[in-house]
């Protein structure tokens, strides 16, 4: 943060999300990603003369959800408008969206506000012609309208983030949150989560919000990271060295790390918004919120809560786990099988997640019942905590039965007084120095001598109790 | 009022390449109409509610279920230049 | 009778019963259809008289152009869409043809709906068979002037602020414009969709009443149809008019009625009198602001609705170095002046820092014109107004002022904006040309005043087969007390009994 100069970065997020309906906004042709072009159209969706468009309910309930999970107000009424300019992706010269009365109305996740969440209709995908790899006698591009009309919720954050880490982690939890509800799938590569964030600095300590710019298509969270970060360090320059930051639309190229202005569209911002007369209000009454109630799982905010809180588990993990859906989702499969407290259980569920590709365990071969026996034999100190390491490696390596893989490694623990006291002595002989610290108190010293130890036993040695051993042997 | 400058921008929002004689006589036309239009801004419309469908109608809403689409060839049918199964348009700038 | 005289429903009528021949009916009208020389058709079908199944019967039927058809063209009188064959049938069309009418040709109108006069289309005017030298009347000038003129039984249009009514009134035949969501609009080539609404263009109320019954319908595809909420559409029936009390708003029927079109409509004033109605003056205070209204959120919808046409898809296309030349080359050379000048309008009217001032208000201002009429049925079953403030005017007189030809919509205007449905008859000549009688009644009043119509046609007499013939027309055009005459008592033009 030294970095930044005395300056605050006010960061506000635009989310586009495309729900996972069987069937467009508008319209009832299928909503399938991946095939020929123009495959999925009708005249409502390619806007042909004369054709209307039809709300689709389940599109009205997957944002009423949305609403839900973000705690906004769901509008008893809401309108949708027509938002003009004209672009070869858009059939109709408008795209339909909702304007001045959105069915979701403030809100927050986590400590983040949310300013608003509305329905609209994606537009189509224009390939161009070097793309489809055809000559063409010029240059262009090819419209395709599969994707056009498929529902999206845009979600818009208040200014309330200060940092691309802050707007990653934030972003991860929204995802989580929304894939829980099963309305969309939120992928980022995919395209069916996009992100854009309008970014400005200030000085520390004052509240005016300075000029601001909008970073546009950051297609992995990791690019939402850098390029906020990016962009940041852009802004703080330029008042640095006495220049206006002045308000465009940017493109954060993640290869080259540089940030280039959009060609700005001169009159995008006359969208000529006025009420659709082709639809009619959206009216949420009590049986349509209470369905939509009734299908609420529990969302990770409250996960982490209940995790950090009940469970007692430290909170950064509670957090790590429930943000995290597919980790909370697994610790919760060994919690369910596992002796051994949520709090143990937490560590190796982390542990596991760091070793294994996409940090699913679910995608390892360790089943939940293995990695909760895993948790009893370390709490029980069948197994010393670095051997249980081993067994961990092993596990993710091949799955199996951590019982049987300690038998046949021989890393069970070795505990008592017979077996481990004399490797004890050895070490203090063998160490003298760290023995004579040892013996004026200095209890630091224990490290070599507990090294040695693990050494000598290949790390089946329980730490706790070489120190005890340690302690009676030199009276300390 | 609507003066040339105006009607150049409101062409441009329009998409209208207007010709030059165009240009000026939908401004003398366009004004005509507007002075007339411009009875309705000596209304007192104080707490008036605005009316944007007659029909008292809500939630018509449509189940969330697939109907066949298009034939891509029909689809096509109407396009002034098709390419690659799709639409082509030319580039954003040349 | 003649095949040719029969209306349409006493052709489905007579078909039914085995006393009419549905193919030579449909011979007899696709010939008059093919023979037109009043550009009231711009195509007409080739195909072999279709079965008959259905109440109506195979009796021809004329659709407006645009109202899309699978397959036929479908181009709502503009250049842009010359040629366009839609792949589907708006719902109105196929509700008529799956009732048993086979469409004979699609009519020509005012581009997009847009106008008074039918000279807009993108295809060349529509004649006015009572006298060619004049206009039909628009926007729904190609439906009026075949069914006048004898070339299809019965039609269909489009009415939005009046482009039903008028044409209706200025040929001499029944036209009505029922409540907003009555008829699907899904499948009509969108002019200003808040307002827009079809309806039939016929010879006589029964066919009005007809050929209503089998368009009317909630549409699970166009969220603003409700259908006709009463049970069906019923015909009418014989009768008088007890009890029925009819107001005249004094806002629509003073100045600007040319004289011979108000001594008409007095006269029908007494005949209704005389049929057992009372009549008496009220009052419609904000219809002064019907047209500024109308005309900002008309162009406004419609500028949003013509956007479409970009020449990507469909229609014609103009080629440009990129996108934005392309868009201003196509849109510039398929689209009329009188388009041209409502997208200006309307786009200007919704753009930045405009919207308050004009869109917001004209919004308040159909609020207003709505209370208007409820207050007024309060006390009234219906209002009447002369439907046109003059008959058919000469061609070219004036498209060189907008302004004129906007305000010529005085009397049509006010309904659609209060989504009501109103109805024009027949009210006999006026300098010898026909004039309109138009009845407004409250929403979904469509079959009290279907037969409230249907007895004052009775009682009036007309001859809706006045301008069948080339003869006829003449002899109407001799009988015509020339120009030096307009304005004077035009005499006895007497309802024929
Ligand atoms: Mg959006
Ligand atoms: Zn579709």
């Amino acid at each position: 943060m030294a970095a930044l100069g005395g300056y605050e970065p006010v960061i506000g997020l635009e989310i586009h999300v495309q729900l996972s309906t069987r069937t467009k906004m508008f319209c009832s042709c299928a909503l399938a990603f991946g095939d020929p072009p123009n495959v999925h159209t009708c005249p409502v969706c390619l806007g042909l003369p004369g054709a209307l468009p039809v709300v689709n309910a389940r599109a009205i309930h997957a944002a009423i959800l949305i609403g839900l999970a973000l705690d906004c107000e769901i509008a008893p009424r809401s309108i949708f408008h027509r938002k003009s300019y004209m672009y070869p992706d858009l059939p109709k010269g408008y795209q339909i969206s909702q304007y001045d009365v959105p069915i979701c109305a403030g809100g927050h996740l986590g400590e983040i506000r949310i300013h608003r969440a509305h329905l609209e209709e994606d537009a189509a995908k224009l390939n161009h012609i070097g793309q489809s790899g055809r000559i063409h006698g010029s240059e262009g591009s090819v419209v395709d309208f599969n994707r056009g009309g498929t529902p999206l919720v845009e979600i818009v954050t208040e200014p309330d983030l200060h940092s691309g880490e802050q707007a990653r982690e934030w972003l991860t939890l929204l995802r989580t949150t929304i894939r829980r509800l099963g309305v969309s799938d939120v992928n980022m590569e995919e395209g069916s989560l996009r992100c854009d964030a309008n970014i400005s600095v200030r000085p520390v300590g004052t509240t005016a919000l300075g000029v601001k710019t909008e970073l546009k298509n950051m297609n992995s969270f990791r690019f939402v990271e850098r390029g906020i970060a990016a962009e940041v360090a852009r802004q703080v320059a330029l008042l640095e060295a006495g220049e206006p930051v002045v308000q465009e639309t940017l493109h954060f190229d993640p290869v080259s790390g540089s940030l280039t202005p959009l060609r700005s569209k001169e009159d995008a911002n006359d969208y000529r918004y006025f009420p659709e007369p082709d639809l009619v209000p959206v009216v949420v009454g009590k049986e349509m919120l209470a369905d939509a109630r009734a299908e609420l799982p529990e969302l990770p905010a409250a996960r982490a809560e209940r995790y950090a809180g009940k469970l007692g588990i430290e909170a950064a993990r509670a957090r790590l786990l429930a943000f995290r859906g597919e980790l909370g989702d697994y610790f919760e499969a060994v919690a369910a099988v596992s002796e051994a407290p949520a709090s143990a259980v937490a560590t190796w569920v982390e542990l596991l997640a760091a070793k294994v590709p996409d940090g699913d365990p679910a995608a390892s071969p360790v089943t939940p019942a293995a990695l909760a026996r895993l948790a009893e034999l370390a709490e029980a100190r069948t197994v010393s905590a670095g051997a249980a390491r081993t067994v961990l490696d092993r596990l993710a390596e091949h799955g199996g039965d951590p019982a049987a893989i300690i038998e046949a490694e021989g890393l069970g623990a070795l505990g008592g007084q017979d077996t481990l006291l004399p490797v004890v002595r050895a070490a203090l002989e063998a160490q003298p120095e760290a023995a004579a610290k040892l013996r004026d108190g200095e209890m630091r010293a224990i490290g070599p001598i507990i090294g040695h130890v693990m050494r000598e036993t290949r790390g089946r040695a329980d730490g706790a109790e070489v120190t005890r051993l340690v302690r009676a042997e030199l009276g300390v | 009022m609507i003066d040339r400058a105006q009607v150049l921008h409101v062409a441009r929002l329009a998409r209208l390449e207007l010709s030059e004689a165009e240009v000026e006589r939908f401004s003398s036309e366009l004004s005509h109409v507007l002075e007339h239009i411009e009875r309705i801004e000596g209304l007192d419309l104080e707490g008036v509610p605005p009316t944007t469908h007659v029909v008292d109608l809500v939630n018509r809403l449509r189940l969330d279920e697939p109907r066949p689409s298009l034939p891509p060839e029909v689809a096509l049918a109407g396009a002034p230049e098709a390419a690659d199964g799709g639409f082509h348009v030319p580039p954003a700038a040349a | 009778m003649s095949l040719l005289e029969l209306s349409g429903a006493r052709a489905a009528e007579a078909i039914r019963l085995g006393e009419a021949d549905p193919g030579e009916l449909w011979s007899l009208y696709r010939e008059r259809a093919a023979g037109d020389d009043l550009g009231a058709f711009l195509w007409v079908s080739d195909e072999e008289p279709p079965a008959v199944a259905g109440a109506l019967a195979g009796v021809p039927l004329g659709v407006k152009d645009l109202f899309c058809t699978e397959g036929v063209p479908s181009q709502a009188g503009s250049k842009i869409l010359e040629g366009y064959r839609p792949p589907y049938t708006a719902t109105a069309v196929a509700r008529l043809e799956a009732a048993g009418a086979p469409v004979l040709g699609k009519t020509n109108q005012d581009e997009f709906a847009m106008g008074s006069s039918n000279e807009n289309s993108g295809f060349g005017p529509v004649r006015n068979p009572w006298d060619p030298a004049r206009v039909p009347g628009g926007s729904s000038g190609g439906s009026a002037a075949a069914v006048a003129a004898g070339l299809v039984p019965w039609a269909i249009g489009t009415d939005t602020g009046g482009s039903i009514r008028q044409p209706a009134a200025l040929c001499g035949i029944v036209g009505m414009k029922p409540t907003y969501g009555a008829v699907s609009r899904y499948g009509m080539i969108a002019f200003a969709s808040s307002l827009d609404q079809a309806g039939p263009l016929t010879r006589d109320v029964t066919d009005c009443a007809l050929l209503l019954r089998h368009m009317v319908g909630e549409d699970p595809r166009d969220s603003t149809s409700l259908g006709f909420p009463d049970g069906e559409i019923a015909l009418p029936v014989g009768g008088d008019l007890a009890g029925i009390r009819l107001g005249v708003p004094g806002e629509l029927t003073g100045e600007g009625i040319e004289p011979a079109v108000r001594e008409r409509f007095e006269a029908t004033l007494e005949i209704a009198r005389d049929l057992g109605a009372e009549v008496a003056e009220c009052s419609l205070p904000h219809a002064e602001y019907a047209i500024a209204a109308y005309y900002l959120i008309a162009p406004a919808e419609a500028s949003a609705n013509l956007a479409r046409f970009d020449g990507v898809r469909y229609g014609l296309r103009k080629e440009g170095r990129d996108l934005r030349e392309m868009y201003g080359r196509t849109r510039q050379a398929g689209f009329g002046d009188e388009v041209k000048r409502r997208i200006m309008l309307g786009t200007y009217a919704l753009s930045s820092g405009f919207y308050d001032a004009y869109y917001r208000r004209a919004q308040q201002v159909r609020t207003l014109i709505a209370g208007d009429f409820a207050a007024a049925f309060s006390s009234f079953d219906f209002l009447v107004t002369p439907t046109s403030p003059t008959v058919a005017f000469p061609l070219g007189e004036r498209v060189t002022d907008p302004l004129a030809m906007y305000l010529s919509d005085a009397c049509t205007v006010p309904m659609p904006l209060a989504g009501i449905p109103a109805i024009s008859i027949p009210n006999g000549l006026a300098d010898g040309l026909p004039s309109g009688f138009q009845l407004a009644g409250p929403a979904f009043s469509e079959n009290r005043m279907l037969q409230a119509a249907h007895v004052l046609e009775g009682a009036l007499g007309w001859d809706p087969t006045g301008a069948f013939t080339r003869e006829a027309r003449s002899a109407s055009a001799q009988a015509r007390p020339e120009a030096q005459s307009r304005g004077q008592n035009a005499g006895p033009d007497a309802p024929r009994r």
